[in-house]
């Protein structure tokens, strides 16, 4: 009796709209990445340009630099829903809401994470860290961003429906935060000083298919709550 | 049992029932405290490498023990919420949380006291000082999550959610930040470190231990009782009162 | 309960196929809070509701396929056109048979199909939201206030749309300050706000 479409395409199509929407709406996804790169680059300018010490900070840097570039954008996957009822009708299909959440955070990551592995190699590279290293924080942050978007999800769908949101999206989420920066960081510190950062790397992967699994279902328990 | 349980959720219940074992708890709170104080402090031996100073585990090692104890009770109030729909659970999750904000901050205050004759300094980031911070961080997100929406329903089950989330990362926090602290500092050997602690050190410590756990409970009440009457003002029952 | 006030108690309705309810009283009585819990948007602190004998939270995609809400918000993208925005309603839920390009023919939006919602005046935009339920097929409509921003011909041509679907044993739910001309058997009120 049920036309409706399956449930990969309404993945799909729902993911189709959010890079559409994000398309349309450039200068806002703009501002985390501008925001990344700007603050990389107070780091040399207050602490002088020594290149072993900026060589050294590098990872720790770039790595809190991607936390709070994510936290920035993190407004964006639910806000403008909220605002205007769509998410009401999302949360209305028939089909499974913890589904559909993973398409419009997978959205969320390739609009906001992604570009960060495109500019971070340049920036490594203007704080002098050596190539190796750069590997291994590209891999960092190809593995890291993911998990940044979704435990941030359950943080704004908690928060969205809240008048000062944001500050308190930024305490809860910061703690939630901390596992992916140590082992991010010293992963690749590890790479430049020539050891092996294999270890580090399984941890984040495991984090990864964690958060995978279940941070879908904490958001829209999180969304429905928010929505009524 | 299982009436017994139904019976405790219904919150007139609940609130005599606490209301008559409040003073009952202070008392056991008050003896317990004053027999683990002078059992740490005046009885035990003098450690023989901090000499006096170690003393204050006598109340970071509980006030410890209770901020993760009281974490873990709230993500099993979320399990009662969410499979037997109880309403006292989401008032005995949110009464907890600034209980054990509180013991954590006292936790992290004495651990930092401690630092000083130990270390050198007010503060290190030791493992476990910098997990207890984060863990501050989780409840302080808590309350401030509670107390920023407003209907206290959804509220309480915002809460519950971030409890839960927040439940599977502590161990996950625990663990980064100690595999991170022992791979920056160098190895520190802490008092604990050793396979047994001699009796008469340990009797207090479990005796402190005890009477945080009965002060949980009083406070809890207290709390509990205090959240029913502003939740259900608009029964009849509290009119009765 | 709505930030701790009880909203109402008490209360019993049913409804059949081709009937209509609407919720009437005054402002902040609830009628809102009302039709969310009928949606499923929002738990009633009490009781529950039931579609075709079942327990609607037990049903869930279930029932949602075969329930249309329009609330307060249109729930429409402002940076995408008519069109994307009902093809988007259509993979939410389940899609009718009929021609999109049609859907906004009904809805005299026809020569909006590629413009952006967001230059649509606020009684076009309305009328996208109420597109919505000629662009995906459901037995229950739960209107709030769907004539808001309205201009009286518009009001005219969606009270027939409502009569056709009451024709075709579909059921609404409405909240309205507008009056409602349906035949008795069809229409059932519920007053809500009256001080016990």
């Amino acid at each position: 009796m049920s036309h409706r479409l399956s449930l990969s395409q309404a993945f799909v199509f729902l993911l189709r709209r959010d890079l559409l929407l994000a398309l349309r709406n450039r200068a806002e996804y703009a501002m985390p990445l501008l925001f990344f790169v700007l603050v990389i680059t107070m780091f040399p300018l207050a602490l002088g340009a020594s290149p072993q010490l900026l060589a050294r900070i590098a990872p720790g840097v770039i790595w809190v630099a991607a936390l709070l570039a994510a936290m920035l954008s993190l407004d964006s996957i639910f806000r403008s829903d909220f605002d205007d009822g769509s998410l009401e009708q999302i949360l209305l299909s028939p089909h499974p809401i913890a589904l559909l959440v993973l398409a419009k955070v997978s959205a969320h990551w390739l609009v906001t994470g992604l570009p960060l592995l495109i500019v971070a190699p340049l920036l490594a590279e203007m704080l002098g860290m050596p190539a190796d290293a750069q590997t291994t924080l590209l891999l960092t942050i190809l593995i890291g961003t993911p998990i940044l978007s979704l435990i941030g999800a359950i943080g704004v769908a908690l928060t969205v429906g809240l008048r000062k949101g944001g500050i308190i999206l930024s305490l809860l989420v910061l703690p939630l935060y901390v596992p992916v920066l140590i082992f991010a960081a010293s992963a690749t510190e590890n790479a430049a000083s020539g050891f092996d950062p294999s270890a580090q790397i399984y941890m984040l992967l495991a984090f990864l298919f964690l958060s995978i699994s279940l941070s879908p279902w904490a958001t829209a328990a999180a969304l429905r709550m928010s929505a009524s | 049992m299982f009436l017994w349980f139904h019976k405790l959720g219904s919150p007139p219940h609940f609130y005599r029932i606490a209301g008559k074992w409040i003073p009952w708890l202070g008392w056991i709170f008050l003896l317990l405290l004053a027999a683990g104080l002078y059992g740490g402090l005046v009885e035990a031996p003098p450690d023989y490498q901090q000499g006096e100073s170690y003393r204050i585990i006598f109340v970071h090692v509980p006030a410890a023990w209770m901020s993760l104890f009281v974490y873990v009770v709230m993500a099993v109030c979320w399990a009662v919420i969410i499979i037997w729909h109880m309403k006292l659970a989401e008032v005995v999750l949110i009464s907890s949380a600034p209980i054990g904000a509180s013991f954590t901050f006292l936790a992290l205050v004495t651990g930092s006291l401690w630092g000083k004759p130990m270390w050198g300094t007010y503060w290190v980031w030791d493992a476990r000082l910098t997990s207890e911070l984060i863990l501050l961080f989780l409840y302080l997100g808590i309350i401030g999550l509670h107390n920023a929406i407003e209907d206290k329903r959804t509220a309480g089950r915002a809460v519950a959610i971030l409890a839960l989330v927040g439940v599977v990362n502590i161990p996950i926090i625990h663990y980064s930040v100690e595999w991170w602290h022992s791979l920056h500092q160098g190895p520190t050997v802490t008092k604990f470190d050793k396979p047994s602690i001699h009796w008469s050190m340990l009797l207090p410590l479990l005796l402190m231990a005890l009477a945080f756990q009965v002060y949980y409970v009083l406070a809890l009440f207290q709390r509990c009782r205090a959240e029913l009457l502003r939740r259900e003002r608009n029964h009849k029952w509290v009119g009765e009162l | 309960m709505r930030n701790d006030r009880l909203l109402f108690e008490q209360l019993e309705i049913s409804l059949d196929a081709g009937q209509m309810l609407v919720v009437e009283g005054p402002n902040g009585c609830g009628k809102t809070s009302l039709l969310r819990i009928l949606t499923g948007l929002r738990m009633a602190d009490g009781g529950e509701i039931l579609w075709r004998g079942e327990p609607i939270d037990r049903l869930a995609g279930d029932y949602f396929e075969q329930v249309n809400y329009v609330g307060h918000h249109d729930g429409v993208k402002h940076e995408l056109s008519c069109l994307e925005n009902l093809r988007l309603a259509r993979a939410m839920g389940a899609p009718s048979s009929i021609d999109l390009d049609d859907v906004l023919e009904q809805v005299n939006l026809y020569a909006y199909g590629e413009t952006d919602v967001g230059s649509l005046s606020a009684g076009q935009k309305r009328r996208l939201a109420l597109a919505r339920l000629l662009a995906t097929e459901a037995t229950l409509w739960i209107l709030d206030e769907p004539f808001t921003s309205l201009d009286k011909a518009s009001m005219a041509m969606f009270s027939s749309v409502f009569e056709r679907h009451l024709q075709q044993q579909g059921m609404i739910v409405m909240t309205s300050h507008h009056d409602i001309s349906l035949p008795q058997q069809a229409l059932q009120r519920l007053m809500l706000g009256m001080p016990s």
